[in-house]
């Protein structure tokens, strides 16, 4: 943790939310010569740690956050221990509080589903899961294919399970949200 | 022997094989599982994305909930939920401002949380007993052991095997007969959740790794995560299409590919839900199966 | 009855603009025991001084307090004046109202009574002092440098020009250290060993200098000027004086297969052998390892069995019969007054078994167990035309020419989650040479050097790089290298252009990995041998680092070259000449003069505990027997060597009996200046 409170707004952001100093980042790239993603984002990983140091806010609404699969493989290499994959998470969860709605439409998509099914059941219900990704995505006919396989397989259960303890789910997910004005940070 | 189980949501589901493969695993091998009593969902990457307090709360009720059953370990077979939970416990565990707030909301003590153990540690701690059970050793069957992202990355939450040349899961499959071979894609992320949401990511990625596990020579890929499973298995059609040389290569989990070895009945394990058909391989590892008879070590 | 006289420093405006220093002079000058007081600009002038000297023999005075700077800066400066008016330089004191005064507060009335306080304490403590006169302690003049290498050899040969004796140890069978493995040295290109190997034969040569090859540091006792090493020479087997260099043994010898050290595991040799054509002592030693007759000795001994003779064809064909199975290694010791640590460095590796807990080794490239993936040193030996491809760039793993070649560099360097936070400073030059190399010698072939920096701060390097980069046709890309693996025949670098904004891949036919540059091995137990300070990685800890480079904190122990840091040869090389010069400085007296300033043991009320020895960080405590009139040991006491001893007080404060004071700081002037405050 540094006490360290230079550089522009979204800088200082990223250090206080997850501990990390930006300036840390001396650009070397390894980071984007492992990334699986790289190719497919606008912005890659090292260009990314970059604008976090210049502040750019811009960052907030780049699909490329959003693209990075989150596989850790920059975050093990780094020489400077600045863990990438940590800092792309804060500005996923940044982007969502100032910026929704501006993630890749289906990948944002994915998320809102998968979370309302957790929210619902306290796990994940694959159909349910589904049938929320396509109406909230608008990919209606990707995949309908598989339906049949999976059922014909037994993957695919009709009923979800529901667990007992959702008030508690609740509880957290409220817990969590974000609050207005005075941010309570975490670490 | 007995260990703290969490299944996470795919067993039940897409996974299914790799819940009826581990169950029917364990039962021969005389290990109980005990299940953490109504488990929640870990979040997966959708959590962790988009709100980090989110991303460790709910992996956090988990740890909460097995302490309070007094468990001192659980396995968690899927790897993203190996990770996340371990990646929840290392985090409470090294920040004591994070723990506070976390126990706060969930109304539960957070003081003893479980150690996390993924598949691949698991099938190393019961070595000895699988060593002593396997009736049907999988006569130098050439395997491709693909470990994916999370069951070797973050090293300093996992503190597991090597993280850029990972052994472990070569060791339990030559521990059962089968020929582990030396390719470059191990662990080379796989695209994780985009099935859905990017599966153009997903095919490109996937028809990189059983390409190189092809060049190696590998007749089967073995995998211990059911995304990695899903996307290797399910999609493996749309990687394969109008590619030369690209034939089938079915995809086994990694307690399949013990069950096997230990003899148990392949549709008791699921092999029979796959997309890739298994049925060539068994096949084969059946006429291996024949001649090994009377050899059994 | 005491005369002392007080000199108040305005410092220019240092002091004067928050003290008041000519009220400080009047109200000492009414204190009893002073008999002059004044205040003057600048003490440390020579106006001031002579003011100093002027008054000692006006007032006679028989104390002297300086109030001004810190006895850091000057407190050498005034006593040295008050000696030169015959008043001894001990009984001068500087009470600091400087830093301790003017320089932390404001200019209030508070800051000149404090100043004046400090003032006060210093005239009670003078009052206490007794005149004290320096320590001489006499010099061998003998110098030991440890290394054989390009530092150890200029220093030695500086030393030995100057007229004194040198002693050189070296652990390898040859002078020449890493510089003699190189191919060619930057930013000349000339020809390493064809510039290295006069100065080996000269080292050799020389009459002054005393060449322990094949032989290690056993034990260092003593003090500056008065040392004694104990040198271990490893058993040879060969006896140099006599053997002729002809090198029938090597021919004859049937144990093949050792690594050649030399040639980077490029090759391998035979157990008796010569490290390179031009070593020095031309004389081959058998490495008992891999020699037939001695692995089966081990045998034997470990079985309780007779050894029996096996092999030894090299003993058969000596024409000169030098070669001996019997004995073994020998310890010699030897009388040196200064020692010079210029042990050089090791490469870095990027295997997965690391010699250090802190440091890791780089999975991403396959930990290097690739053949085709090299490292700075086994390039050097691949280009050099005595190595094992007579100087062709050839793949080691099938022996062609690599149409594409990549160069990686700050591998291990500037890689704090590997554990080498620190740059090794002579990549960037020497990749450039390695390119330029490749690229005359593989005409047409394609290189690429991922670098993150290019650093060539020294005469002509910046634009020896740019040459690389610009005219040689290397490719110079901006970006770190994620991970290497083998496919289809190529090594496959996955790196990224960083300026460009793409990632980049490379199917590379060879890769040279430019490793951190790390201390030798066994440096912490040499240097814990010579009670030397080291950092975490086991660089040597210089005195200070801007203004004593090559000097350590132990008295009479120095450094030159890579063992204090990463440095290129013509560093190397200048910082071994100015250590050399610190050497005969030390020399240049029959006796060296110590600071008097040392502790002393009251030889009555010492009961032996030794707990001062357990504190002294150097090794100041001697023992000291206290026999009857019969000649019986009755008592072993402390004894501080005053050679030795620091000054540092901690024995002082560790003694439970409270039997060991510091002259100049004993308790009785302590306390006279702690109680003068308190008035």
């Amino acid at each position: 943790m540094t006490h360290h409170e230079h550089g522009p707004a979204l800088t200082r952001e990223i250090r206080s939310r997850t501990g990390i100093e930006p300036a840390r980042c001396y650009q070397c790239g390894k980071c984007t010569a492992g990334c699986p993603m790289a190719m497919e984002m606008p912005t890659r990983i090292q260009q990314i740690m970059r604008k976090i140091q210049q502040g750019r806010e811009e960052l907030l609404e780049d699909p490329s956050i959003w693209i990075c699969a989150s596989c850790e493989q920059c975050s093990g290499r780094c020489p400077q221990e600045v863990e990438p994959a940590r800092l792309i998470d804060a500005l996923r969860e940044l982007s969502m509080e100032r910026a929704p709605g501006s993630a890749p439409r289906r990948i944002g998509a994915m998320h809102r589903a998968f979370l309302k099914q957790v929210k619902l059941n306290g796990r994940m219900f694959e159909v349910g899961l589904v049938v929320g990704y396509k109406l909230r995505s608008g990919a209606m006919t990707d995949d309908v294919e598989a339906a049949p396989g999976m059922m014909v397989r037994g993957k695919l259960a009709l009923v979800p399970t529901r667990i007992k303890g959702l008030d508690e789910i609740r509880r957290i997910f409220e817990a969590c949200e974000p609050r207005r004005g005075a941010d309570e940070e975490t670490p | 022997m007995k260990f703290g189980y969490y299944p996470g949501c795919s067993l039940h589901a897409t996974a299914r094989e790799y819940s009826e493969s581990l169950l029917t695993l364990v039962d021969a091998l005389d290990v109980e599982l005990e299940e953490v009593e109504d488990w929640a969902c870990c979040g997966a990457s959708s959590a962790h994305s988009t709100n980090h307090l989110l991303g460790v709360a709910l992996p956090a009720r988990t740890l909460a909930i097995a302490e309070g059953q007094g468990m001192e370990n659980i396995v968690a077979p899927c790897a993203a939920c190996y990770g996340r939970l371990a990646g929840a416990a290392h985090e409470v565990n090294a920040d004591p401002a994070l723990k506070e707030k976390v126990a706060g909301i969930l109304e539960r003590p957070l003081d003893n949380t479980p150690e996390i153990i993924n598949v691949l540690a698991f099938l190393q701690q019961l070595l000895p007993v699988i060593q002593d059970k396997i009736t049907k050793p999988l006569e130098g069957v050439k395997v491709a052991c693909y470990y994916g992202c999370l069951l070797v990355r973050p090293h300093k939450v996992t503190q597991f095997d090597d993280p850029e040349q990972p052994e472990s899961m070569e060791q339990v499959c030559a521990a059962v007969g089968a020929t582990p071979l030396a390719w470059n894609k191990r662990i080379e992320c796989c695209g994780a959740g985009f099935s859905l949401s990017r599966t153009g990511s997903v095919i490109r990625l996937g028809r990189e790794i059983l390409d190189d596990a092809r060049a190696a020579g590998a007749e089967l890929v073995v995998v211990g995560c059911p995304m990695c499973h899903s996307n290797l298995d399910m999609r493996q059609g749309a990687m394969n299409k109008g590619q030369a040389g690209a034939d089938d290569l079915p995809v086994l989990y990694i307690t399949e590919l013990v069950g096997l070895a230990l003899g148990l009945d392949p549709k008791a394990m699921g092999l029979h839900r796959h997309y890739v058909s298994t049925k060539p391989l068994l096949d084969r590892l059946s006429t291996a199966l024949v001649a090994s008879e009377g050899k059994v070590s | 009855m005491a005369r002392i006289g007080v000199f108040v420093c305005h410092c220019g405006e240092n002091i004067a603009r928050t003290v008041d220093c000519a009220a400080v002079a009047g109200n000492l000058a009414d204190h009893p025991s002073v008999v002059c007081s004044v205040d003057y600009k600048y003490m440390c002038s020579d106006p001031g001084q002579n003011l100093i000297k002027q008054s000692v023999k006006d007032h006679q005075l028989d104390g002297v307090v300086v109030a001004a700077c810190s006895p850091h800066m000057h407190m050498k400066t005034f006593r040295r004046a008050s000696l030169q008016a015959g008043l001894n330089p001990y009984l001068v004191e500087m009470a600091n109202i400087r830093e301790h005064c003017a320089w932390i507060h404001e200019r209030t009335p508070e800051t000149t009574v404090k100043a004046t306080d400090l003032a006060r304490a210093m005239v009670e403590k003078v009052k206490q002092n007794v005149p004290l006169d320096p320590i001489l302690i006499p010099v061998t003049r003998t110098a030991l440098v440890i290394g054989g290498g390009i530092a150890g050899i200029q220093a030695a040969l500086d030393i030995a020009e100057a007229g004194r004796d040198v002693i050189i140890v070296e652990k390898e069978p040859s002078l020449g250290g890493h510089m003699s493995q190189l191919s060619e040295t930057f930013p000349t290109l000339d020809c390493s060993q064809c510039i290295l190997t006069p100065r080996m034969v000269d080292a050799y040569q020389h009459p002054r200098i005393k060449l322990y090859t094949y032989s290690e540091v056993e034990k260092l006792e003593g003090y500056i000027g008065n040392f004694e090493v104990t040198i271990r020479k490893k058993g040879r087997s060969v006896d140099i004086d006599s053997c002729t260099g002809c090198g029938a043994c090597m021919e004859v010898c049937p144990s093949k297969k050792a690594p050649d050290e030399f040639d980077m595991g490029l090759r391998t040799r035979t157990a008796i052998y010569t490290p390179f054509p031009q070593a020095v002592p031309n004389k081959p030693v058998i490495d008992r390892e891999h020699c037939l007759h001695y692995k089966a000795e081990v045998r034997a001994l470990a079985r309780g069995k007779p050894v029996r003779a096996i092999c030894q064809k090299c003993a058969k064909v000596c024409a000169s019969n030098s070669i001996s199975f019997d004995g073994g290694d020998e310890l010699v010791k030897e009388k040196v007054g200064a020692v010079v640590v210029a042990t050089g460095f090791q490469l870095y590796e990027v295997g997965k078994d690391q010699p250090e807990p802190y440091l890791k080794g780089y999975g991403e490239y396959g930990y290097g167990e690739d053949p085709d993936i090299v490292d700075g040193l086994q390039f050097e030996r691949l280009a050099s035309a005595s190595g094992p491809t007579g100087g062709k760039i050839l793949c080691p793993s099938n022996g062609e020419p690599p149409k594409t070649i990549v160069f990686i560099q700050c591998t291990g360097s500037r890689d704090a989650a590997k554990g080498i936070e620190y740059c090794s400073g002579v990549c960037c030059m020497y990749t450039a040479k390695h390119a330029m190399l490749y690229q005359h010698s593989v005409q047409g072939g394609r290189s690429v050097v991922f670098y993150m920096d290019i650093r060539a701060t020294g005469k002509g390097y910046d634009a020896f790089t740019r040459r690389a980069a610009e005219d040689s046709g290397a490719e110079y890309v901006r970006g770190r290298v994620s991970s290497i693996y083998r496919h289809d025949g190529k090594l496959v670098v996955k790196g990224v252009d960083t300026l460009g904004g793409e990632p980049m891949t490379v199917q590379a036919d060879m890769v040279v990995l430019a490793t951190a540059i790390r201390p030798q091995p066994g440096i912490k137990q040499l240097a814990q041998k010579l009670s030397i300070s080291y950092d975490q990685h086991g660089f040597l800890n210089e005195a200070h680092p801007k203004l004593r480079p090559v000097e350590t904190n132990t008295a009479g122990i120095f450094l030159a070259g890579c063992s204090q840091a990463p440095r290129d040869i013509p560093d190397s090389v200048a910082m071994a000449s100015a250590t050399a010069a610190k050497v005969l400085a030390l020399f240049s007296r029959a006796e060296l003069e110590r600071e008097p300033q040392v502790a002393k043991v009251d030889q009555i009320t010492c009961s032996g505990c030794f707990h001062c020895e357990r504190a002294c960080p150097y090794g100041a405590v001697e023992h000291l027997e206290v026999k009857d009139r019969r000649g019986n040991v009755i008592r072993v006491i402390a004894q501080i060597n005053p050679g030795v001893c620091q000054g540092c007080g901690t024995c002082v404060a560790n003694c439970p009996s409270r039997s060991i004071e510091l002259d100049g700081f004993t308790d009785s002037q302590v306390f006279a200046s702690i109680q003068a405050l308190s008035l």
